[in-house]
């Protein structure tokens, strides 16, 4: 008998299937680094088998079968259709415009979507501190059609204006980011540890579409740093039992993002 | 033979103090770390690194105190620590110079350089603070030759002025350092699975100097020269230095080695545990045999040997 009763889950577990479900089966994907390789690789393992998975070291349309702790790790390689380096997928892929989605994560988004993964404090010359830097982020976040953010959703993270401008999303709003001379992208979708928010087509501000079982719009808005509509939000999708078996027992058994 | 081969520390000491230097792989792989703990024992100072993704390669040079200025995408070595840890400490304390690319201008600006033009064109940068922010002041990079003297340009095409791109500086260094699977005596090089910016980066440097898994004889490269990008004659000197990359991984030959790396993440988040793992690992041997031999031999070392059928090692521990 398939027990009908709510499948227990941790609010990561259920961010990373809220994320994952983002991607459309067929579609090219850069992932970056962290919660996104998780994240791409249970959208292969569940209702995209055919997305095709770029990672900026090189590697094209790799078929998962071990979790890459690095974009470069050798096991991207596993099944990939080509191996080159960065150059070839960043000029010839991504730039070109053949990807459909880039896949991030970062310390800090604010309420336009850009990203931080620089440094924190006013002074970027002399920060507070100081992370890893952009690595392929800013080019993902300017040159792919779509982005999928997926972020732990704390206050201090979701500022109303970043730090750092690392990867932009819709910049100032509006059509400012059209006007910074992009030709393409732009943040589609955050999804966090608490609820899932998209921006409005014209002014690309931002609204809450969904809030996590077990919490409040009103209990999401106060945990965000930036304005937050959440006059639409409806209660997340749970995930399904079948997903999370395949994200603890066939993506991480190892429990290399999942704690 | 010999050729091209020489000894690793033959070939560390022909790169000086204030030299300008790139070294290959990306991450958690593929770097010539033998290289670099021979660039600590020789104690060299104010190197100018340029790079993409490094990781515990720069990190730990950064940690000696070898490194004057960076020119970078990346610090870290993914998740086995989401920022370098001596990178972010030198950072914050003031001790290093640094500018902040992307991955994608970082490898345009070696394709620039390996091309013999003064600049590429991206997509990338637009709106972001990598190109509206500048770490180095103007001064900086005027008083130094080996710093391009402009971090970026914000052009509009000539043939469209709707049509905006970002021109980024060409990189030339003085040395490349790479370490691959297999290489000649005479300077070809074979690169298995990802190549990252190698390529790119060996052929904008007036000296590339090759450390490798396997020497192997010319006519097994020649077999299949579609797989051989380098010119063989850019490359200088090469070395033989097996497990020369740990503890990164190399596709086809060996894992990255989490025993190893959660031992420098850890001591390397405080400064006299950060002291004790040089003492230990890089000051106290002698060379890279005694390196490999104080962390823990041929015990150590079979563990993360690769499968046949993956190129690494399916069966790795990697959470400790």
């Amino acid at each position: 008998m398939i027990s009908m009763a709510t499948p227990q889950y941790s609010l990561m577990e259920l961010m990373t299937v809220i994320a994952a479900r983002e991607v459309a089966d067929g579609e090219v994907v850069f992932a970056g680094t962290g919660l996104p390789m998780l994240g791409v690789m249970l959208a292969q393992k569940t209702h995209a088998p055919r997305c095709i998975i770029i990672f900026e070291a090189g590697t094209v349309a790799s078929r998962l079968a071990h979790l890459p702790m690095s974009v470069g790790d050798p096991r991207a390689m596993h099944g990939a259709a080509s191996a080159a380096g960065l150059n070839e997928v960043f000029t010839f892929v991504l730039q070109a415009g053949r990807v459909d989605v880039g896949f991030l994560s970062g310390a800090q988004v604010d309420r336009y979507g850009n990203i931080n993964s620089t440094s924190i404090g006013a002074d970027p010359r002399r920060p507070a501190v100081r992370f890893s830097g952009s690595g392929g982020a800013c080019d993902i976040a300017c040159l792919a059609k779509r982005t999928i953010i997926i972020a732990k959703h704390e206050k201090r993270r979701f500022p109303e204006k970043v730090d750092y401008v690392t990867s932009p999303g819709w910049l100032e709003g509006g059509s400012s980011r059209a006007a910074s001379g992009l030709v393409r992208g732009g943040p589609d979708v955050i999804v966090t540890t608490m609820g899932v928010i998209r921006f409005r087509p014209d002014t690309k501000l931002p609204y809450l579409a969904s809030f996590h079982p077990g919490l409040t719009p009103g209990g999401v808005a106060r945990e965000t740093g930036f304005a937050l509509d959440v006059g639409e939000a409806a209660e997340t999708a749970l995930p399904s039992a079948e997903e999370l078996r395949i994200l603890r027992d066939v993506v991480d058994p190892e429990r290399v993002f999942l704690k | 033979m010999p050729g091209k081969l020489i000894g690793l520390q033959e070939a560390a000491a022909l790169v000086p103090d204030g030299a300008t230097l790139s070294v290959g792989g990306f991450t958690t792989q593929r770097h010539p770390m033998a290289f670099v703990y021979e660039l600590i024992r020789l104690k060299r100072r104010n190197l100018y690194l340029f790079g993409h993704s490094p990781g515990g390669d720069w990190d730990i040079l950064i940690g000696a105190g070898c490194v004057k200025r960076v020119e970078l995408a990346y610090e870290a070595d993914e998740a086995f620590n989401t920022v370098g840890p001596r990178w972010r400490r030198a950072v914050e304390r003031g001790e290093i110079e640094w500018e902040d690319y992307s991955n994608f201008s970082m490898v345009a600006r070696f394709t620039a350089g390996a091309m013999g033009i003064p600049f590429m064109p991206v997509r990338s940068l637009l709106g972001s603070d990598v190109v509206g922010k500048e770490a180095l002041t103007p001064e900086a990079r005027a008083a130094d030759p080996r710093t391009a003297a402009k971090k970026a340009h914000v052009m509009d095409s000539p043939f469209d002025p709707a049509d905006r791109v970002v021109l980024v500086p060409a990189i030339h260094t003085e040395f490349a350092v790479l370490h691959v699977q297999k290489a000649t005596a005479t300077g070809m090089v074979r690169i298995e699975g990802q190549s990252y910016a190698d390529i790119q980066q060996a052929l904008c440097a007036d000296m590339v100097i090759v450390t490798a898994e396997d020497i192997v004889e010319d006519d097994v490269l020649r077999r299949t020269p579609e797989l051989n990008p380098i010119p063989f004659f850019v490359v200088k000197h090469v070395c033989h230095v097996p497990f020369g990359a740990h503890p990164y991984a190399v596709y086809n030959y060996y894992d990255y080695d989490p025993l190893q790396l959660k031992e420098y993440h850890d001591g390397a988040r405080d400064d006299a545990a950060y002291r004790a793992y040089l003492d230990t690992y890089v000051y106290g041997t002698r060379d890279h045999r005694a390196y490999l031999e104080a962390v823990g031999g041929a015990g150590r070392l079979d563990g993360l040997k690769a499968s046949a059928k993956f190129g690494y090692s399916p069966d790795l521990k990697r959470r400790l």
